[in-house]
């Protein structure tokens, strides 16, 4: 373990790789959290199925690689297949859990989960899979920093996703729509705003973006049937640090959380990768339950 | 501690399943052992997210680090652990059978204690949250806890740990397996049925109705919490140890923290039975086992999603569970009286006049 760190400290370009790495992963868990924050503001659910809905989206990506398309490609047809999934997942399950208490929520969305790792699993197979995108590797430095254009490439999609998302929200009138509903649902309805449709469309916008964030971890990193629960992990981990209707928080907790967690795997040593993720999980509730005393409160 | 004719009625069903169930069906010994633990997980989570209100997905914790403390004793009382774990349970280690029994039972004393002391230093860490941040929070302290285990090479680390072999026959040992499991769930049972009747009891539901009420009428919620935490990590631990010793192997991920599969089963089981009801986590636990048995002979394969169907149902259609909903329709076999309003409004009109 000390190993490891002095090896950092006599490499400083060991950093570099790491910094970047955790910045290209941090891009993804960025969307899938801002969809957990989107979803969790406007009909205070909590979605436990976020990173189920990643790992589907991943599968897109690596099944059109298996008929002979470029993963790439997957983009759109999963961003518009996650949306349907999303709309109907909404009617049959999630608009009869919104107005319950929260809990119902998170476990109706932990049955949801269950049900779709084990549906991949059944029609895919347990196996790790990765999408081939076929780009070719940049090495910098001599070859003691290496870039995968594929990572570049996911990034830069990221970045263009969320101002899409981001312009979407503050320009058009369903987004602002979403916006007003989040504020006041009672007070949007009134104002003719039909929520129950607003829902729906959150909802399914949420599954959408986290389909878009699965084609791109299917292609940087792996998918696998179960992968599904550290991703929901980190998407709360994020909003949690981050705070409700925060966007430029979410995005900055979520870069951090993809360095730290690099940098934990790192260090640490590659199994205690996923203890790093939960951990920080601890670490910021425990945090959150230390400020919010200092109020006399309890996070609620 | 009173029961009513219905509840002397089902205790003595329970009773007669338990003494008579191994001997007329000695092929399911192993699962009607895990029958009872089924209900004890049922009942020690309602304690906490039924009687108190806090909803924990990670009980499964103390179920797990029970199991470890367990093996630890049963295997560090005669020799090294580190080397054990190290050999991978090959023939190094042969117990007696005097070491074997003394190791399991002080392995089992261990196991509760510990995990109801490890239950009180958490909950100093976790009770300070509320509603689905308590239980996102506990569901990330199961999680990391196994995958700390499975780094950890001390106790065999992801390999896992072989535990002793039980000296004596295959039948002896499922019996006598059997024998612990249900007197463990009988005196959970004894002692839930005992605590909800005192003080500490009314307590409990004061905090599930309004904590923040209940703290400014001077309870101090934080120790009732607490306190409500260890005696459900006591039954926990006892049931993670006997568990180990049952599948007589270790592991982190899939034994001693299933998370994802025991630590939502024990949710799910009061949910369907219904949950804050005494006799709810109890029924939900016995069908819940019955329905489970049937999918994993019927639907091989599918059982795991038959199993999120049927949790994403009772969640969306029957939240009450069996128990309240039998309460709602028929509250005087509960011996709950409900004042008819529209006799209430005849007297007020009479008194009035």
């Amino acid at each position: 373990m000390s190993d490891n760190f002095s090896l950092l400290v006599i490499a400083p370009l060991l950093n570099v790789q790491l910094l970047l790495d955790g910045l290209f992963i941090g891009a993804i868990f960025a969307l899938a959290a801002y969809g957990l924050a989107l979803v969790w503001g406007v009909m205070n659910v909590k979605n436990l199925a976020q990173g189920e809905f990643v790992i589907m989206g991943g599968y897109f990506a690596w099944y059109a690689g298996e008929q002979g398309f470029h993963p790439i490609f997957a983009l759109p047809i999963a961003f518009v297949a996650m949306f349907a999934f999303g709309w109907i997942v909404y009617k049959v399950i999630i608009s009869r859990v919104v107005d319950k208490d929260m809990f119902t929520s998170l476990l109706a969305t932990f049955g949801l989960a269950i049900v779709i790792q084990q549906g991949i699993n059944l029609i895919f197979g347990p196996e790790v899979q990765i999408a081939e995108s076929g780009f070719e590797t940049g090495e910098f430095f001599e070859g003691s920093v290496t870039i995968a254009y594929i990572k570049l490439i996911s990034f830069l999609i990221c970045c263009l996703l969320a101002f899409t998302v981001v312009f979407f929200m503050k320009k058009t009138r369903i987004g602002q729509a979403i916006r007003a509903t989040s504020q006041d649902a009672r007070a949007a309805k009134l104002m003719g705003i039909n929520t129950e449709k607003v829902y729906a469309f959150t909802f399914a916008l949420n599954s959408a973006i986290c389909g878009v964030a699965g084609v791109m971890i299917s292609m940087i990193w792996v998918i696998q049937p179960f992968y599904g629960v550290p991703h929901s992990i980190r998407s709360f981990v994020v909003v949690v640090a981050a705070g409700l209707g925060n966007l430029p928080g979410v995005i900055v907790a979520a870069l951090g959380l993809g360095i730290a967690e690099q940098y934990g795997g790192f260090i640490l040593g590659a199994e205690l990768q996923q203890a790093t993720v939960v951990g920080l999980l601890l670490a910021v509730l425990v945090w959150r339950q230390i400020q919010s005393k200092r109020n006399r409160q309890a996070v609620k | 501690m009173t029961f009513t004719k219905q509840e002397k009625i089902a205790c003595v069903f329970l009773l007669i399943l338990g003494v008579f169930g191994p001997i007329l069906f000695p092929g399911y010994t192993f699962q009607i052992a895990v029958l009872w633990i089924m209900i004890l997980f049922a009942q020690t989570w309602d304690l906490l997210g039924g009687q108190m209100g806090y909803n924990s997905l990670g009980n499964i914790f103390f179920f797990g680090v029970g199991m470890y403390i367990c093996a630890i004793t049963q295997i560090g009382l005669f020799y090294d652990v580190g080397i054990y774990t190290a050999a991978h349970g090959a023939d190094t280690a042969q117990f007696s059978s005097d070491q074997y029994y003394i190791g399991i039972f002080s392995g089992l004393f261990f196991a509760a204690i510990g995990s109801a002391i490890l239950s009180v230093f958490l909950g100093w860490a976790v009770f300070g949250l509320r509603g689905p941040y308590f239980a996102i929070g506990t569901l990330g302290v199961a999680l990391s806890a196994g995958e700390l285990f499975g780094a950890w090479e001390w106790v065999g680390g992801g390999g896992g740990i072989a535990l002793p072999v039980f000296p004596g026959s295959g039948d002896a040992k499922s019996i006598f397996f059997y024998i612990l499991c249900f007197l463990s769930a009988t005196m959970t049972f004894l002692f839930l049925k005992w605590l909800y009747s005192t003080r500490f009891g009314l307590a409990l539901n004061a905090i599930r109705d309004d904590e923040d009420k209940a703290e400014s009428m001077g309870l101090h919620t934080l120790r009732y919490k607490t306190i409500a935490w260890a005696i459900s990590a006591f039954f926990l631990g006892i049931t993670g140890g006997l568990f180990g010793n049952m599948t007589g192997f270790i592991e982190p991920l899939e034994v001693a923290f299933p998370t994802i599969t025991f630590g939502i089963l024990m949710v799910a089981m009061c949910l369907l039975g219904g949950k804050g009801t005494f006799w709810g986590p109890i029924l939900g636990a016995v069908l819940f086992h019955f329905i489970k048995e049937a999918t994993w002979i019927y639907f091989l394969g599918w059982q795991w999603i038959a199993l999120g169907v049927i949790i994403i149902l009772n969640i969306i259609f029957f939240q009450q569970g069996i128990m309240g909903y039998l309460q709602e329709k028929f509250p005087h076999w509960f011996g709950i009286e409900v004042e008819d309003k529209s006799l209430k409004q005849t007297n007020k009109v009479e008194n009035s006049q």
